[in-house]
């Protein structure tokens, strides 16, 4: 029988009490003395994996900055659900610019805290997919290349789910949107298209790139710490469920990220440089027909025929993550 | 001190005095000789404290200014034309977040077609996006107004846009005095911004307003333009006094006080026409010139105030609001106490096209003589216009519209000037 | 007001022409006012600079469409495009040529103006013997300087000194002080036919 080793944290998937633990394995949201950057009473929706990920992971920022950070966030979801005016959630200095310059605007903030000598003071930016993969890539790519001192933190629901789940180019093949409907000979997303930014981002030979998922968020707030003791341009692709999007319960958004992970679907690593330093590997590959069977957003595969063609294609995409990536142990 | 050098570098000069924190740059014609000077100034170590950004884009260079601003530092940046478009969307975020970013905006043309000559249409696509909106005449002016545009954008929390003619100004070699380090420094208080991102005083800047209280802080917009009008002679008052130089303001007259014919223009077409009025004068026509330096706010009551007295007014703008006419002049009619009939609009200086003594004396003249129609546009080559409509009215595939127009012409290349 | 206009092609400085003469006049306590064509035009192609003197500001923003002076630094543009338009029957003109007018086949035409307000030089060739590129600019404001006497050789070595640095300064200092002697002595032989 094939020895893996398992590492044990306070939430997530391989969740253990406190006490098991040793302290630096301990969740930041463990702590009594959490910021709660993103405080409670927003306006997100029920099991909202964004708001999951952006909690861990600013509070994760803050715990690893003494405290000292400031965000920038693109319009979305994000944006909207936290600051519905007069009220804001944000405990942090916070500024929402435009859908598609967090990334330019978050280089601003850099450079005035450089020139004012404040360079303790961390910059992080966030979006989601769209202002992220979309209409915010060129302000992105120009962060990379600069090589900026910003964590960029995308929280990626595969779609624009704001203005009401339409595709954007995160959108994985298959997939039903508003603008990729589940009607025709091929129904959903189409299949060959899109855009895998992890490695988009690693190809500008940054210093860290990691992916990440709301299913291991101790995985989550120990890479936004790793991020935050490098200097320069740095990306954290989260994956985070949408379930009014993508037609999944509430209370499922964590195994669905799970899923997503353990199909080899989203493959989560680490990169330094361009290279991959780290894989988290999956443990028991499922088929990829347990990640998609639970979201209505696939229910067209799964009608009367089943379009296991489709399926397999798939399936398809998942192995050949794992091939690239050495998700499974031989 | 006196010196004899290109605008661009005088405007750089007068950017670096004003000690700016962080510079975005992006290149476009004919603002680069300004990002150009000024990178090489931070570059070289002459200005310790500032930032020198390459960005990747028009869009990203104002964005970054965004966060620079919001982040307590003082931001600049330079742009023209078709990227003063592409960055339309942070322009008007800049000014609705009250950040006192200063940018140049080397004026020039829109295409399509591509043109990379003088007008005003740049700057006039955004006139309502909440900016302060200056126009140097020349380039001490313009040299003037950025050292303006910092006090005044940093007091009032509103970005200012400094325009100088592209290539007309921003090319031209001649003589600026160039104010001291102390001067400056004696005129421009550090930035002490009224919001900013700190960790010791969390805020969140950019959350979304419905319709509950939108229109206010649209009002507060307003008002907040509505007092820049009132504070705007003082310190041009106040600049006078230090610098010595009456540049800035809301407008200038020249020659207005006995005049039966007023013109008005933006910009250093202001000097041509000077010594056209200057020329016309001697032969004994009552004509006269007012100058707008400040276009937003609209400077409406300095405007009434100078066209008082004129029978006639003839807005001569670098600008053309296709389907309707004159920017400008719409502006210049609700000011004027006459009647708007008689307010004419002159559209001169399209992408370039050279406005000569000549042909500003002939409508001035026309003026007078109570010929001039409510629209005109200077110099234009009628014949051409008209073969092209024709041949649209022939074929229907007439094909595209500059190409057919140059080939009529007979020019392959650009005849500028 | 006395205005030049320079004509050219891209690469041979007459932008800078224009900006070294307005420097000249400056440091004579004149009004100086210089400007290109404002192409975008690439090497080669045909360029236009402007350069207004005069002892109050100068305002207008208009082409020179009435020159005083020309300086043409390309023979070739003779035939090419109207370097000759708006001058006045007393305008100076300069030309950067191994030739004479008559062998440009200007010989008739230039006998409409003052014959001592005319000169070539070789201008590239002195270019090349001090500076080493074919660079005619600072060799011709020499020119320029000698043929009007509206500036002073001085002002011109001064303004190359002020836009130039080192070698590259001295080099076209020594191109227009040769320039300079070389057209003061053309005109004077010239001046002297015509009253013999």
């Amino acid at each position: 029988m094939p020895f893996q080793s398992v590492k044990f944290y306070q939430t997530g998937t391989f969740t253990v009490g406190n006490r098991l633990l040793a302290p630096q394995e301990r969740s930041v949201q463990s702590n009594m003395r959490r910021t709660n950057s993103l405080n409670s009473g927003h306006r997100a929706c029920q099991g909202c994996g964004e708001a999951l990920g952006a909690r861990y992971a600013i509070d994760a920022a803050m715990d690893a900055t003494g405290n000292r950070l400031i965000a920038a966030n693109a319009t979305g979801c994000l944006e909207v659900f936290s600051t519905p005016y007069p009220e804001t959630s944000w405990q942090i200095p916070w500024i929402h610019s435009l859908f598609g310059n967090a990334a330019a605007v978050a280089t601003g903030i850099a450079a005035a805290l450089r020139v004012k000598g404040r360079s303790d003071t961390r910059v992080i930016a966030q979006g989601g997919d769209g202002g992220t993969t979309d209409i915010g890539f060129g302000c992105l790519s120009g962060m990379f290349e600069r090589n900026d001192d910003v964590l960029y933190v995308c929280y990626d629901n595969e779609a624009y789910m704001n203005t009401g789940v339409q595709r954007s180019s995160a959108t994985p093949p298959a997939a039903r949107t508003a603008t990729t409907a589940a009607v025709g000979p091929e129904p959903g997303n189409v299949f060959g298209q899109g855009k895998d930014l992890p490695r988009i981002a690693m190809a500008h030979g940054i210093p860290y790139v990691a992916t990440a998922t709301v299913a291991e968020l101790r995985d989550l707030e120990a890479k936004v710490c790793r991020a935050m003791e490098i200097r320069g341009a740095r990306y954290i692709h989260v994956f985070v469920p949408c379930p009014l999007g993508w037609g999944h319960a509430s209370e499922d958004t964590i195994r669905i990220s799970r899923l997503a992970k353990e199909t080899g679907l989203f493959p989560v690593f680490e990169a330094e440089h361009g290279e991959v330093t780290s894989v988290s590997k999956i443990r028991r590959k499922l088929p990829v027909e347990d990640y998609l069977r639970p979201q209505r957003r696939y229910a067209h595969l799964f009608g009367t025929p089943p379009r296991t063609e489709v399926v397999a294609r798939i399936q398809a995409i998942a192995d050949r993550n794992v091939k690239r990536y050495g998700l499974v142990d031989e | 001190m006196l010196k004899q050098i290109e605008g661009s570098r005088a405007v750089a000069a007068a950017v670096a005095l004003c000690r700016p924190e962080v510079i975005c740059a992006y290149p476009i014609s004919p603002q680069t000789h300004i990002v150009e000077a000024l990178g090489e100034a931070v570059k070289a170590g002459g200005l310790p404290h500032c930032e020198f950004i390459n960005v990747e884009s028009e869009f990203a260079a104002m964005s970054v200014a965004i966060g620079a601003s919001a982040a307590g530092a003082r931001a600049y940046t330079a742009t023209a034309s078709q990227g003063l478009l592409f960055m339309a969307e942070a322009v008007y975020n800049a000014s609705g977040l009250g950040l006192p970013i200063v940018m140049t905006v080397a004026n020039r043309a829109i295409g399509a077609p591509i043109n990379i000559w003088n007008d005003h249409t740049d700057a006039m696509s955004q006139r309502d996006c909440g900016w302060i909106q200056l126009f140097a005449e020349t380039n001490q002016e313009a040299l003037d107004l950025h050292i303006q545009a910092f006090r005044l954008g940093e007091e009032l929390s509103l970005p200012v846009m400094v325009c100088m003619d592209g290539f007309i100004l921003t090319h031209a070699y001649e003589r600026v005095d160039l104010p001291t380090q102390a001067q400056v420094d004696a005129w421009l208080p550090p930035f002490e911004p009224r919001q900013v991102l700190d960790p010791a005083e969390p805020v969140s800047i950019g959350a979304m307003v419905g319709p509950e209280a939108f229109m206010e802080v649209r009002y507060l917009a307003h008002a907040k333009q509505m007092r820049a009008l009132e504070l705007i002679p003082g310190w041009a008052e106040e600049f006078r006094r230090a610098f010595g130089r009456d540049t800035g303001g809301l407008t200038h007259t020249y020659r207005t006080e006995d005049a039966e014919v007023i013109v008005v223009a933006l910009g250093s077409v202001l000097g041509t026409i000077k010594d056209t009025v200057d020329a016309m004068r001697e032969g004994g026509t009552k004509i006269g010139v007012l100058g707008i330096t400040c276009f937003r706010p609209w400077p409406s009551a300095a405007v009434r105030a100078a066209l008082a007295g004129a029978r006639r007014v003839v807005v001569l703008e670098k600008s053309l609001a296709v389907g309707l006419g004159g920017i400008v002049s719409s502006s210049v009619r609700i000011s004027y106490p006459g009647s708007p009939a008689a307010v004419h609009t002159v559209i001169a200086g399209l992408g370039g096209r050279a406005i000569t003594r000549e042909a500003l004396a002939r409508v001035f003249a026309e003026a007078f003589a109570g010929t001039l129609p409510p629209l005109t546009f200077l110099d234009l080559d009628r014949a051409l216009v008209e073969r092209a409509l024709a041949r649209e009215r022939e074929q229907r595939r007439s094909g595209p519209i500059a190409e057919n127009i140059l080939r009529d012409l007979g020019t392959v290349a650009s005849r500028a000037g | 007001m006395f205005q030049v206009r320079i004509h050219g092609r891209g690469g041979q400085g007459v932008v800078t022409a224009a900006e070294l003469l307005s420097i000249a006049a400056f440091r004579e306590g004149r009004h100086a006012q210089a400007f290109p064509s404002f192409g975008s035009e690439r090497t080669g192609a045909p360029v236009v600079a402007y350069c207004r003197i005069d002892d109050r500001e100068i305002r207008l923003r208009e082409p020179i469409l009435q020159p005083d002076a020309l300086i043409i630094q390309d023979p070739t543009l003779l035939h090419q495009v109207d370097v000759f338009g708006g001058l006045a029957p007393n305008g100076y003109i300069l030309i950067n040529t191994t030739r004479t007018f008559e062998a440009l086949g200007l010989g008739e035409f230039m006998r409409g103006f003052h014959a001592e307000h005319l000169c070539t030089v070789n201008a590239t060739g002195l270019a090349l013997k001090h500076v080493g590129r074919p660079v005619p600019n600072a060799a011709l404001l020499g020119g320029f300087a000698a043929v009007t006497g509206r500036i002073s050789l001085a002002s011109v070595v001064a303004a190359i000194r002020d836009k130039f640095r080192g070698q590259i300064a001295e080099a076209n200092v020594a191109a227009a002080s040769e320039a300079f002697e070389f057209v003061t002595r053309e005109t004077r032989a010239r001046s002297h036919a015509e009253t013999d």
